[in-house]
Protein backbone atom coordinates (compact mmCIF):
# COMPACT_ATOMS: atom_id res chain seq x y z
CA UNK A 1 0.00 0.00 0.00
CA UNK A 2 2.64 2.56 0.64
CA UNK A 3 4.79 1.84 -2.38
CA UNK A 4 1.35 2.60 -4.17
CA UNK A 5 1.05 5.71 -2.40
CA UNK A 6 4.83 6.40 -3.71
CA UNK A 7 3.79 5.87 -7.13
CA UNK A 8 0.57 8.28 -6.77
CA UNK A 9 2.58 10.65 -5.09
CA UNK A 10 5.16 11.06 -7.94
CA UNK A 11 2.68 10.93 -10.80
CA UNK A 12 1.23 13.95 -8.86
CA UNK A 13 4.22 16.03 -8.70
CA UNK A 14 6.51 15.01 -11.10
CA UNK A 15 8.79 17.83 -10.94
CA UNK A 16 9.50 17.86 -7.34
CA UNK A 17 9.38 14.18 -6.62
CA UNK A 18 10.64 10.94 -8.09
CA UNK A 19 11.66 7.22 -7.20
CA UNK A 20 14.68 5.59 -6.57
CA UNK A 21 15.34 2.06 -6.23
CA UNK A 22 18.91 1.25 -4.45
CA UNK A 23 18.74 -2.11 -3.99
CA UNK A 24 16.69 -5.35 -2.98
CA UNK A 25 15.89 -6.61 0.10
CA UNK A 26 17.00 -10.53 1.07
CA UNK A 27 13.43 -11.34 -0.16
CA UNK A 28 14.08 -9.99 -3.21
CA UNK A 29 11.93 -6.76 -2.25
CA UNK A 30 12.49 -3.47 -4.07
CA UNK A 31 14.06 -0.98 -1.72
CA UNK A 32 13.27 2.88 -2.38
CA UNK A 33 13.43 6.19 -1.70
CA UNK A 34 11.52 8.93 -3.02
CA UNK A 35 13.98 12.39 -4.17
CA UNK A 36 12.66 15.66 -3.42
CA UNK A 37 14.20 18.17 -5.73
CA UNK A 38 13.69 21.65 -7.35
CA UNK A 39 16.48 21.32 -9.65
CA UNK A 40 20.25 21.08 -9.63
CA UNK A 41 22.98 18.34 -10.29
CA UNK A 42 23.86 16.36 -7.05
CA UNK A 43 22.66 19.34 -4.70
CA UNK A 44 23.64 18.94 -0.90
CA UNK A 45 21.04 16.63 0.43
CA UNK A 46 19.14 15.90 3.29
CA UNK A 47 18.11 12.32 4.42
CA UNK A 48 15.47 10.53 6.06
CA UNK A 49 14.94 7.16 6.37
CA UNK A 50 11.66 5.34 8.60
CA UNK A 51 10.88 1.79 9.57
CA UNK A 52 14.50 0.46 10.03
CA UNK A 53 13.07 -1.79 12.27
CA UNK A 54 10.26 -2.90 11.35
CA UNK A 55 7.83 -3.18 14.48
CA UNK A 56 8.25 0.22 15.37
CA UNK A 57 4.93 1.37 12.87
CA UNK A 58 4.52 4.80 13.78
CA UNK A 59 7.54 5.64 12.01
CA UNK A 60 6.65 4.56 8.17
CA UNK A 61 3.78 6.09 9.30
CA UNK A 62 5.57 9.21 9.73
CA UNK A 63 7.43 8.79 6.95
CA UNK A 64 4.14 8.64 4.86
CA UNK A 65 3.00 11.77 6.30
CA UNK A 66 6.13 13.80 5.52
CA UNK A 67 6.25 12.62 1.77
CA UNK A 68 2.73 14.04 1.64
CA UNK A 69 3.59 17.69 3.70
CA UNK A 70 6.86 17.87 1.67
CA UNK A 71 4.64 17.63 -1.44
CA UNK A 72 2.04 19.94 -0.39
CA UNK A 73 3.88 22.53 1.71
CA UNK A 74 7.01 22.89 -0.80
CA UNK A 75 6.10 26.33 -1.82
CA UNK A 76 3.86 27.13 0.88
CA UNK A 77 6.35 26.65 3.68
CA UNK A 78 9.27 29.32 3.24
CA UNK A 79 11.37 27.35 6.03
CA UNK A 80 10.63 24.11 3.87
CA UNK A 81 11.17 26.14 0.39
CA UNK A 82 14.35 27.61 1.14
CA UNK A 83 15.56 24.15 2.83
CA UNK A 84 14.37 22.85 -1.27
CA UNK A 85 16.05 25.90 -2.86
CA UNK A 86 19.48 25.11 -1.99
CA UNK A 87 19.28 21.47 -0.99
CA UNK A 88 17.50 17.61 -1.97
CA UNK A 89 15.33 15.49 0.35
CA UNK A 90 15.64 11.70 -0.12
CA UNK A 91 12.95 9.92 2.15
CA UNK A 92 13.29 6.30 2.80
CA UNK A 93 9.91 5.33 4.53
CA UNK A 94 9.99 1.36 4.15
CA UNK A 95 13.69 0.75 4.98
CA UNK A 96 13.14 -2.79 6.13
CA UNK A 97 10.53 -4.03 4.00
CA UNK A 98 10.94 -8.02 4.76
CA UNK A 99 10.22 -7.38 8.45
CA UNK A 100 7.55 -5.08 7.62
CA UNK A 101 5.49 -7.48 5.82
CA UNK A 102 6.70 -9.85 8.65
CA UNK A 103 5.02 -7.60 11.45
CA UNK A 104 1.67 -7.59 9.23
CA UNK A 105 1.42 -11.25 8.54
CA UNK A 106 3.73 -13.32 10.85
CA UNK A 107 4.56 -11.60 14.21
CA UNK A 108 3.80 -7.73 15.37
CA UNK A 109 7.04 -6.99 17.40
CA UNK A 110 9.14 -8.12 14.57
CA UNK A 111 12.42 -6.04 14.87
CA UNK A 112 15.54 -7.37 12.37
CA UNK A 113 16.02 -8.24 9.10
CA UNK A 114 14.55 -11.63 7.79
CA UNK A 115 18.28 -12.79 6.74
CA UNK A 116 19.46 -16.41 7.09
CA UNK A 117 22.94 -16.15 8.30
CA UNK A 118 25.44 -19.35 9.84
CA UNK A 119 23.22 -22.91 10.07
CA UNK A 120 20.22 -20.80 10.30
CA UNK A 121 18.83 -21.74 13.62
CA UNK A 122 17.55 -18.35 14.14
CA UNK A 123 16.62 -15.22 11.31
CA UNK A 124 17.34 -11.77 10.94
CA UNK A 125 19.81 -8.94 11.73
CA UNK A 126 19.31 -5.94 13.81
CA UNK A 127 20.00 -3.64 10.79
CA UNK A 128 20.71 -1.00 13.34
CA UNK A 129 24.27 -2.54 15.01
CA UNK A 130 25.03 -4.02 11.65
CA UNK A 131 26.97 -0.59 9.86
CA UNK A 132 30.42 -0.71 10.42
CA UNK A 133 31.35 2.25 13.02
CA UNK A 134 32.56 0.21 16.34
CA UNK A 135 31.26 -3.03 14.37
CA UNK A 136 31.07 -6.24 16.96
CA UNK A 137 31.61 -3.71 20.10
CA UNK A 138 29.66 -4.75 23.12
CA UNK A 139 27.06 -2.67 22.23
CA UNK A 140 25.59 -5.41 19.91
CA UNK A 141 25.45 -9.03 20.03
CA UNK A 142 27.02 -12.03 18.21
CA UNK A 143 23.73 -14.25 18.86
CA UNK A 144 21.86 -14.82 16.26
CA UNK A 145 19.13 -15.24 18.30
CA UNK A 146 19.53 -11.87 19.58
CA UNK A 147 17.12 -8.89 18.88
CA UNK A 148 20.81 -6.66 18.62
CA UNK A 149 22.31 -9.36 16.76
CA UNK A 150 25.50 -7.19 14.64
CA UNK A 151 25.63 -10.05 11.70
CA UNK A 152 28.18 -12.20 10.51
CA UNK A 153 30.05 -8.84 9.28
CA UNK A 154 29.02 -5.16 8.86
CA UNK A 155 27.15 -4.18 5.28
CA UNK A 156 26.07 -7.73 5.63
CA UNK A 157 22.35 -7.05 5.41
CA UNK A 158 20.66 -5.78 1.51
CA UNK A 159 19.15 -3.05 3.55
CA UNK A 160 22.39 -1.53 4.67
CA UNK A 161 24.50 -2.16 2.01
CA UNK A 162 22.01 -0.37 -0.40
CA UNK A 163 21.61 3.01 2.20
CA UNK A 164 25.71 3.00 2.29
CA UNK A 165 26.46 2.65 -1.42
CA UNK A 166 23.73 4.88 -2.75
CA UNK A 167 25.01 7.72 0.44
CA UNK A 168 29.04 7.10 -0.53
CA UNK A 169 27.63 7.45 -4.32
CA UNK A 170 26.03 10.29 -3.69
CA UNK A 171 28.87 12.08 -1.77
CA UNK A 172 27.06 15.43 -0.67
CA UNK A 173 24.92 14.16 2.01
CA UNK A 174 25.11 17.10 4.56
CA UNK A 175 22.15 15.71 7.06
CA UNK A 176 21.22 12.41 7.86
CA UNK A 177 18.03 11.33 10.33
CA UNK A 178 17.26 8.20 11.24
CA UNK A 179 13.71 7.51 12.46
CA UNK A 180 12.74 5.27 15.38
CA UNK A 181 10.16 4.70 18.28
CA UNK A 182 9.78 4.53 20.98
CA UNK A 183 11.27 6.77 24.08
CA UNK A 184 10.75 10.29 22.99
CA UNK A 185 14.29 11.13 22.47
CA UNK A 186 16.65 13.13 19.97
CA UNK A 187 19.63 11.82 19.50
CA UNK A 188 23.29 12.39 18.32
CA UNK A 189 26.48 10.05 18.03
CA UNK A 190 27.71 7.91 19.66
CA UNK A 191 26.62 4.86 20.41
CA UNK A 192 29.50 2.71 20.01
CA UNK A 193 31.92 5.26 22.35
CA UNK A 194 32.55 7.34 25.39
CA UNK A 195 33.99 9.95 23.20
CA UNK A 196 32.43 12.57 22.53
CA UNK A 197 31.63 13.66 18.30
CA UNK A 198 33.97 16.76 18.02
CA UNK A 199 30.59 18.34 16.76
CA UNK A 200 28.87 17.49 19.84
CA UNK A 201 28.51 21.51 20.88
CA UNK A 202 26.94 22.31 17.79
CA UNK A 203 24.78 19.16 17.82
CA UNK A 204 23.46 19.29 21.37
CA UNK A 205 22.31 22.55 21.12
CA UNK A 206 20.37 22.02 17.26
CA UNK A 207 19.02 19.25 19.23
CA UNK A 208 17.80 21.21 21.75
CA UNK A 209 15.91 24.13 19.16
CA UNK A 210 14.59 21.11 17.34
CA UNK A 211 12.87 19.89 20.82
CA UNK A 212 11.58 22.90 22.08
CA UNK A 213 10.29 22.96 18.34
CA UNK A 214 8.69 19.86 18.43
CA UNK A 215 7.07 20.32 22.10
CA UNK A 216 5.79 23.20 20.56
CA UNK A 217 2.96 21.17 18.72
CA UNK A 218 1.55 19.16 21.91
CA UNK A 219 3.60 19.86 24.42
CA UNK A 220 5.41 16.45 24.39
CA UNK A 221 8.49 16.10 25.92
CA UNK A 222 11.64 15.12 24.14
CA UNK A 223 14.90 14.50 26.23
CA UNK A 224 17.93 14.69 23.88
CA UNK A 225 21.98 13.55 24.00
CA UNK A 226 24.58 11.40 22.35
CA UNK A 227 23.30 7.91 22.10
CA UNK A 228 25.51 6.37 24.99
CA UNK A 229 24.78 9.13 27.37
CA UNK A 230 20.81 8.98 26.78
CA UNK A 231 19.77 5.55 25.67
CA UNK A 232 22.26 3.06 25.99
CA UNK A 233 25.86 1.45 24.35
CA UNK A 234 24.77 0.70 20.74
CA UNK A 235 27.67 -0.46 18.37
CA UNK A 236 27.49 -0.36 14.45
CA UNK A 237 24.71 2.33 14.26
CA UNK A 238 23.48 3.92 11.70
CA UNK A 239 23.92 7.44 12.20
CA UNK A 240 27.78 6.53 13.79
CA UNK A 241 28.47 5.43 10.64
CA UNK A 242 27.48 8.46 8.74
CA UNK A 243 28.95 11.03 11.01
CA UNK A 244 32.17 8.83 10.62
CA UNK A 245 31.35 9.49 6.85
CA UNK A 246 31.84 13.45 7.43
CA UNK A 247 28.13 14.11 7.87
CA UNK A 248 27.88 16.20 10.71
CA UNK A 249 24.55 16.79 11.00
CA UNK A 250 23.78 13.04 11.91
CA UNK A 251 20.52 12.24 14.40
CA UNK A 252 18.52 9.47 15.24
CA UNK A 253 14.66 10.42 16.66
CA UNK A 254 12.90 7.82 18.90
CA UNK A 255 9.04 8.64 18.52
CA UNK A 256 6.24 8.40 20.94
CA UNK A 257 5.73 6.81 23.65
CA UNK A 258 7.89 6.58 26.24
CA UNK A 259 6.32 3.12 27.27
CA UNK A 260 2.21 2.78 27.90
CA UNK A 261 1.64 1.33 24.44
CA UNK A 262 5.37 1.61 23.38
CA UNK A 263 5.51 0.04 19.59
CA UNK A 264 1.78 -0.22 19.60
CA UNK A 265 0.67 3.08 19.57
CA UNK A 266 -2.51 3.75 19.32
CA UNK A 267 -3.21 4.90 15.48
CA UNK A 268 -5.10 8.17 16.89
CA UNK A 269 -1.42 9.26 17.98
CA UNK A 270 0.07 8.82 13.99
CA UNK A 271 -0.71 12.46 12.77
CA UNK A 272 0.46 14.43 15.81
CA UNK A 273 3.36 12.70 16.22
CA UNK A 274 4.26 13.02 12.61
CA UNK A 275 3.52 16.64 12.88
CA UNK A 276 5.61 17.16 15.85
CA UNK A 277 8.90 15.50 14.34
CA UNK A 278 8.14 17.17 11.09
CA UNK A 279 8.69 20.40 13.08
CA UNK A 280 11.66 18.94 14.46
CA UNK A 281 12.89 17.76 11.15
CA UNK A 282 12.52 21.57 9.78
CA UNK A 283 14.83 22.73 12.59
CA UNK A 284 17.74 20.18 11.37
CA UNK A 285 17.12 20.72 7.27
CA UNK A 286 16.95 24.60 8.09
CA UNK A 287 20.40 24.92 10.22
CA UNK A 288 22.07 22.47 7.60
CA UNK A 289 21.19 24.97 4.68
CA UNK A 290 21.98 27.84 6.70
CA UNK A 291 25.11 26.34 7.85
CA UNK A 292 26.74 24.43 4.53
CA UNK A 293 30.19 22.97 5.32
CA UNK B 1 26.98 2.59 46.32
CA UNK B 2 27.25 0.99 50.22
CA UNK B 3 30.33 -1.11 50.46
CA UNK B 4 29.18 -4.84 50.29
CA UNK B 5 25.82 -3.86 50.08
CA UNK B 6 24.92 -2.62 46.77
CA UNK B 7 24.01 0.74 45.15
CA UNK B 8 21.41 2.92 46.73
CA UNK B 9 19.21 5.59 44.99
CA UNK B 10 17.43 8.38 46.25
CA UNK B 11 14.41 9.63 43.74
CA UNK B 12 12.21 12.12 43.50
CA UNK B 13 9.32 11.14 41.26
CA UNK B 14 5.83 12.40 40.16
CA UNK B 15 2.57 10.15 39.79
CA UNK B 16 0.35 11.03 37.02
CA UNK B 17 -3.00 9.11 36.83
CA UNK B 18 -3.16 7.60 33.69
CA UNK B 19 -6.55 7.73 33.14
CA UNK B 20 -7.09 11.84 34.88
CA UNK B 21 -3.80 13.56 33.30
CA UNK B 22 -4.41 16.07 35.84
CA UNK B 23 -4.37 13.95 39.02
CA UNK B 24 -0.53 13.89 39.95
CA UNK B 25 1.20 13.33 43.08
CA UNK B 26 4.61 13.50 44.62
CA UNK B 27 6.71 10.50 45.39
CA UNK B 28 9.99 10.20 47.10
CA UNK B 29 11.42 6.67 46.91
CA UNK B 30 15.23 4.61 48.02
CA UNK B 31 15.89 1.67 45.82
CA UNK B 32 18.28 -0.47 46.92
CA UNK B 33 19.99 -3.16 43.82
CA UNK B 34 22.14 -5.63 45.84
CA UNK B 35 25.62 -6.34 45.05
CA UNK B 36 26.01 -10.13 45.10
CA UNK B 37 22.46 -11.55 44.62
CA UNK B 38 21.11 -10.70 41.40
CA UNK B 39 18.25 -12.78 41.44
CA UNK B 40 16.81 -10.36 44.71
CA UNK B 41 14.37 -7.96 43.73
CA UNK B 42 15.57 -4.61 44.49
CA UNK B 43 14.50 -3.02 48.02
CA UNK B 44 11.72 -0.23 47.29
CA UNK B 45 10.63 2.02 49.88
CA UNK B 46 8.51 4.71 48.95
CA UNK B 47 6.51 8.05 50.22
CA UNK B 48 3.34 9.44 48.53
CA UNK B 49 2.64 13.00 49.62
CA UNK B 50 -1.07 12.81 49.53
CA UNK B 51 -3.26 10.67 48.85
CA UNK B 52 -4.07 8.21 45.87
CA UNK B 53 -7.77 8.40 43.89
CA UNK B 54 -10.24 6.31 45.01
CA UNK B 55 -11.58 4.23 42.24
CA UNK B 56 -13.91 2.79 44.48
CA UNK B 57 -17.17 3.30 42.54
CA UNK B 58 -15.17 2.30 38.78
CA UNK B 59 -14.19 -0.85 40.50
CA UNK B 60 -17.36 -2.14 41.39
CA UNK B 61 -19.17 -1.40 37.98
CA UNK B 62 -15.97 -3.77 36.68
CA UNK B 63 -15.93 -6.31 39.39
CA UNK B 64 -19.84 -6.69 39.14
CA UNK B 65 -19.77 -6.89 35.40
CA UNK B 66 -17.31 -9.53 34.90
CA UNK B 67 -19.51 -11.21 38.04
CA UNK B 68 -22.67 -11.65 35.70
CA UNK B 69 -20.95 -12.60 32.69
CA UNK B 70 -22.47 -15.86 31.63
CA UNK B 71 -18.74 -17.49 30.40
CA UNK B 72 -15.67 -16.77 31.85
CA UNK B 73 -13.94 -14.02 30.29
CA UNK B 74 -11.15 -15.02 27.31
CA UNK B 75 -9.18 -12.39 25.13
CA UNK B 76 -6.24 -11.97 22.71
CA UNK B 77 -4.20 -9.61 21.91
CA UNK B 78 -5.03 -5.78 23.69
CA UNK B 79 -4.39 -3.72 22.77
CA UNK B 80 -3.92 -5.12 18.75
CA UNK B 81 -2.00 -3.83 16.24
CA UNK B 82 -3.12 -0.85 15.39
CA UNK B 83 -2.65 0.14 19.50
CA UNK B 84 -6.59 -0.42 20.06
CA UNK B 85 -8.24 -1.32 22.66
CA UNK B 86 -12.04 -2.29 23.45
CA UNK B 87 -12.96 -0.27 26.02
CA UNK B 88 -14.34 -3.03 28.33
CA UNK B 89 -11.13 -4.19 27.33
CA UNK B 90 -9.68 -0.87 29.53
CA UNK B 91 -9.93 -2.40 32.99
CA UNK B 92 -8.39 -6.01 31.99
CA UNK B 93 -5.30 -4.25 30.43
CA UNK B 94 -5.03 -1.66 33.86
CA UNK B 95 -4.48 -5.12 35.63
CA UNK B 96 -2.02 -6.69 33.95
CA UNK B 97 -0.17 -3.17 33.77
CA UNK B 98 -0.55 -3.44 37.67
CA UNK B 99 0.42 -7.06 38.18
CA UNK B 100 3.34 -6.83 35.55
CA UNK B 101 4.12 -4.19 37.75
CA UNK B 102 5.12 -6.58 40.15
CA UNK B 103 6.87 -8.67 38.03
CA UNK B 104 9.08 -6.24 36.45
CA UNK B 105 9.87 -5.28 40.20
CA UNK B 106 11.02 -9.15 40.95
CA UNK B 107 13.02 -9.02 37.54
CA UNK B 108 14.39 -5.56 37.81
CA UNK B 109 18.56 -4.92 37.88
CA UNK B 110 20.61 -1.63 37.16
CA UNK B 111 20.79 -2.91 33.58
CA UNK B 112 17.21 -3.62 33.03
CA UNK B 113 14.30 -1.66 31.80
CA UNK B 114 10.85 -3.04 31.28
CA UNK B 115 8.02 -2.00 29.86
CA UNK B 116 4.70 -4.15 29.15
CA UNK B 117 3.92 -4.26 25.25
CA UNK B 118 1.17 -6.85 24.88
CA UNK B 119 -1.47 -9.11 26.26
CA UNK B 120 -1.15 -11.78 24.07
CA UNK B 121 -3.80 -14.11 25.57
CA UNK B 122 -5.94 -13.33 28.84
CA UNK B 123 -8.45 -16.44 30.25
CA UNK B 124 -10.61 -15.81 33.43
CA UNK B 125 -10.53 -18.60 35.92
CA UNK B 126 -13.51 -19.39 37.52
CA UNK B 127 -13.50 -19.35 41.39
CA UNK B 128 -15.74 -20.34 44.26
CA UNK B 129 -14.47 -17.28 45.89
CA UNK B 130 -14.90 -13.59 46.17
CA UNK B 131 -11.47 -12.90 43.96
CA UNK B 132 -11.84 -12.50 40.15
CA UNK B 133 -8.88 -14.54 39.02
CA UNK B 134 -7.09 -14.25 35.54
CA UNK B 135 -4.11 -16.50 33.49
CA UNK B 136 -2.54 -13.95 31.69
CA UNK B 137 0.36 -14.66 28.99
CA UNK B 138 1.93 -11.02 28.36
CA UNK B 139 4.87 -9.70 26.67
CA UNK B 140 7.38 -7.78 27.92
CA UNK B 141 9.86 -5.72 26.25
CA UNK B 142 13.43 -5.41 27.72
CA UNK B 143 14.64 -2.06 26.30
CA UNK B 144 18.29 -2.43 26.75
CA UNK B 145 18.39 -5.60 25.20
CA UNK B 146 15.38 -4.89 22.76
CA UNK B 147 14.19 -9.00 23.35
CA UNK B 148 10.70 -9.22 23.68
CA UNK B 149 10.06 -11.95 26.58
CA UNK B 150 6.64 -13.57 27.00
CA UNK B 151 5.83 -14.01 30.44
CA UNK B 152 2.95 -16.02 32.39
CA UNK B 153 1.13 -14.44 35.26
CA UNK B 154 -1.91 -15.77 37.43
CA UNK B 155 -3.28 -12.44 39.05
CA UNK B 156 -6.00 -12.21 41.86
CA UNK B 157 -7.92 -9.15 41.83
CA UNK B 158 -10.64 -8.11 44.66
CA UNK B 159 -12.24 -4.24 44.74
CA UNK B 160 -11.23 -4.41 48.69
CA UNK B 161 -8.21 -6.62 48.59
CA UNK B 162 -6.16 -5.72 45.35
CA UNK B 163 -4.14 -7.04 42.97
CA UNK B 164 -2.46 -10.13 44.03
CA UNK B 165 0.18 -12.19 41.68
CA UNK B 166 0.01 -15.53 42.73
CA UNK B 167 2.25 -16.85 40.18
CA UNK B 168 4.30 -16.11 37.42
CA UNK B 169 7.08 -17.60 34.71
CA UNK B 170 9.23 -16.40 32.12
CA UNK B 171 8.44 -18.42 29.22
CA UNK B 172 10.63 -19.74 26.01
CA UNK B 173 10.22 -17.90 23.42
CA UNK B 174 7.60 -18.68 20.22
CA UNK B 175 10.13 -20.63 17.83
CA UNK B 176 8.25 -18.23 15.33
CA UNK B 177 11.88 -17.85 13.70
Amino acid sequence: QIYGFMELLVAENPRLASKVEIGRSTEGRPIYVLKFSKGGSKRPAVWIDTGIHSREWVTQASGVWFARTIAVEHESDAVLAAVLDEMDIFLEIVTNPDGFVFTHTKNRLWRKTRSVHSGGLCVGVDPNRNWDAGFGGSGSSGNPCSETYRGPYANSEPEVKAIVDFVKEHGNIKAFVSIHSYSQLLLYPYGYTATPVPDREELHQVAEKAVAALASAYGTKFKYGSIITTIYEASGGTIDWTYNQGIKYSFTFELRDTGRYGFLLPASQILPAARETWLALRVIMQHARDHPY
Amino acid sequence: DIDNVGRKYHLKLVLEDIVEKDNIVNCTAEILYHLDNTNAAPDVHFEIEGELKNTEEQDNIFYNRIKSLKKELVAQNIPDSHGNVPPEMEPIRLLAQAAAGYVVWQNSTENTRYELAQIKRVRQVKRSDDYLEFDYMVLLHEFVSQEIIPWQMTVLWHPQHGVKVTQNSRQPKHAEH
